[in-house]
């Protein structure tokens, strides 16, 4: 299954990749030159890399929930690819798994694109910064079976709105993208800390510094528990959804 | 060997020959309700198998049962001589699955479908390519081998279903409404191209709700309804056992005048649907002579076939 995702993908190599590197990479020149201009320096980088950073956690998230919902649903529902699929010697939960996998690997693929758009700015030039390459991934495992939940109950498309409304939207704004989350009143900051996004930019900024990261591994931690949680929940929701 | 000894082998069906499909007191639930209740059949190498039954009889529940996707609540399915569903996994390598809606990779070509549906069973490269070519001349595909899936008519999307499903050269091929949405055109590809396996020694297991697609293909029937057979035979010994050999249908202004006050009389059954009399019977002839004498109805002399046995079996309510 990974292995189709990958092969289909080839065919539409150039316009995924551009998709995945163009939007961030608007996002951060524009706020990062324009507001960078305006506020200077953020959290010791200047005001370019620090959004840089947010971008590659935001596009490993978009990317893998989007992958998540619209193209595992697509292969699901409407093509019934996965059908075709454990009609042959494979089981649902191994397809379940290659869509996981699929997922992360994309989220990978788009952290590795612009974290060389950062690096060919002229941020970023330490060797710990290649750290958040396996840190897209793990967001790309979290994002993306947050994907698959959605996926499992969703009637159709229109669906996959609430998830950007209640889930994607809060999680940009309020885990410290744009800006460093201790601007924010005291209970929204503690609020903020629940979400995995926050604690995967906790990684990411001091990374990109050439600073191994304070709490590092709770921060891993708290990822890997979303991941595993909400790909267990994902699973379950899948069964029951084709297997009946 | 001494024929009884044969028979009373595991594994061994009726004549001694291998068992290929072996259901026996399958029952399923969804909830409260019963879907399957008590489902029992066996297929033997080399034989066309038909479950026939009406929308919701419990047929896809069952196929689903036996390929291991549904874990059943009662009964025991041995597939391909594997405990299913314990070893599901090991029995659909060795079996072929057409579904009832496509469900062909529309990101792919014609020839990347088959390679990549192979790969799903483990086959290495050399082996699909070398049988790949053959597949697609099955299917009358060849021609198409590069096309993309939505260039593809309907009956040559669902030949290239067939062909995929026997990409791993299975023991048991199952098709779950193999024509259903297909023009008659289309069809008889389908029909000549499960011929041409059946006489390769193949085994097929079929559902259907086309009746002339059960007569024409299946060796053996099983008509099944509100999950529970209530016939198993060969077409014609079903037709023989359970209806009279000979229909008229009459119909016309004055049907139902007619059937009260003659049609009853004459045949040995008569139903009225609609604006037609079916009427049954062992010798149509004073049937036929009496209509004769009439104006204001028409009528259809013909044998008894397979939508007579069902309509009887499984009767004419609708359902859905």
């Amino acid at each position: 299954m990974w292995r189709r995702n990958l092969l289909v993908w080839k065919k539409f190599a150039f316009a995924s990749v551009l998709g995945n590197i163009a939007d961030p990479l608007l996002y951060m020149v524009a706020l990062g030159y324009g507001l960078g201009a305006l506020v200077g320096e953020v959290g010791g980088m200047p005001y370019v890399a620090f959004i840089g950073t947010g971008m590659v956690c935001q596009s490993a998230m978009f990317t893998a929930s989007f992958e998540g919902m619209y193209s595992a649903f697509s292969r699901m529902h409407v093509q019934r690819t996965w059908e075709g699929i454990i009609n042959a010697p494979i089981a649902l939960d191994d397809v379940v798994l290659a869509e996981w996998a699929w997922c992360a690997t994309k989220a990978l693929m788009s952290t590795t694109a612009i974290l060389l758009v950062i690096v060919a700015l002229g941020f970023g030039h330490t060797w710990l910064a290649l750290w958040i390459l396996p840190l897209g991934f793990l967001v790309g495992l979290v994002f993306g079976a947050f994907g698959l939940v959605m996926n499992a109950l969703a009637p159709g498309y229109d669906f996959f709105t609430y998830f950007f409304t209640l889930v994607i939207t809060p999680m940009l704004l309020l885990s410290g993208v744009y800006f460093p989350v201790d601007q924010m009143p005291g209970w929204l900051a503690s609020a903020a800390s629940v979400l995995p996004l926050k604690h995967a930019i906790d990684i990411a900024r001091p990374l990109m510094l050439g600073r191994v990261p304070d709490g590092i591994v709770l921060h891993v931690a708290v990822l890997a528990v979303y991941a595993v949680g909400a790909y267990y929940v994902a699973l379950v929701l899948t069964r029951r959804r084709l297997l009946k | 060997m001494d024929a009884a000894v044969e028979r009373a082998l595991p594994g061994r069906g009726r004549d001694g020959r291998e068992r290929v499909l072996a259901v026996s007191g399958l029952v399923k639930r969804y909830g409260k309700q019963e879907v399957v209740r008590g489902l029992s059949f066996d297929i033997v190498r080399g034989e066309c198998f038909g479950l026939l039954g009406p929308n919701g009889a419990g047929k896809t529940t069952t196929l689903r049962c036996c390929l291991g996707l549904v874990d059943p609540d009662g009964g025991t399915i041995e597939l391909v001589g594997e405990p299913v569903p314990k070893a599901a996994r090991e029995a659909r390598v060795r079996v072929g699955v057409v579904p009832q809606m496509d469900n062909l990779d529309p990101d792919f070509t014609v020839t990347e479908n088959l390679v990549v549906y192979g790969r799903y069973f483990g086959i290495d490269r050399a082996t699909l390519d070398a049988r790949i070519p053959r597949l697609l001349e099955f299917a009358g595909l060849s021609a198409k081998a590069r096309a993309q899936i939505r260039t593809l008519s309907g009956g040559m999307k669902r030949r290239l279903t067939l062909a995929r499903a026997l990409v791993n050269d299975p023991e048991l091929l199952i098709l779950d409404e193999p024509t259903t949405g297909l023009d008659p055109q289309a069809r008889h590809l389908i029909w000549d191209g499960l011929r041409q396996l059946l006489a390769q020694g193949k085994t097929i297991l079929l559902t259907t709700h086309f009746m002339d697609e059960a007569e024409r293909l299946a060796t053996r029937l099983a008509v099944i309804d509100h999950g529970r057979m209530i016939a198993c035979d060969a077409p014609r010994a079903l037709i023989a056992e359970h209806v009279e050999p000979e229909v008229v249908e009459v119909y016309g202004d004055e049907v139902k005048a007619w059937a009260e006050a003659h049609g009853r009389g004459l045949a040995k059954r008569l139903e009225i649907a609609g604006e037609t009399a079916f009427c049954y019977a062992i010798d149509a002839k004073p049937l036929l002579a009496d209509l004769a004498t009439r104006t204001g109805v028409h009528y259809l002399h013909r044998p008894a076939n397979l939508e007579d046995l069902f309509i009887k079996l499984t009767g004419r309510e609708l359902r859905d």
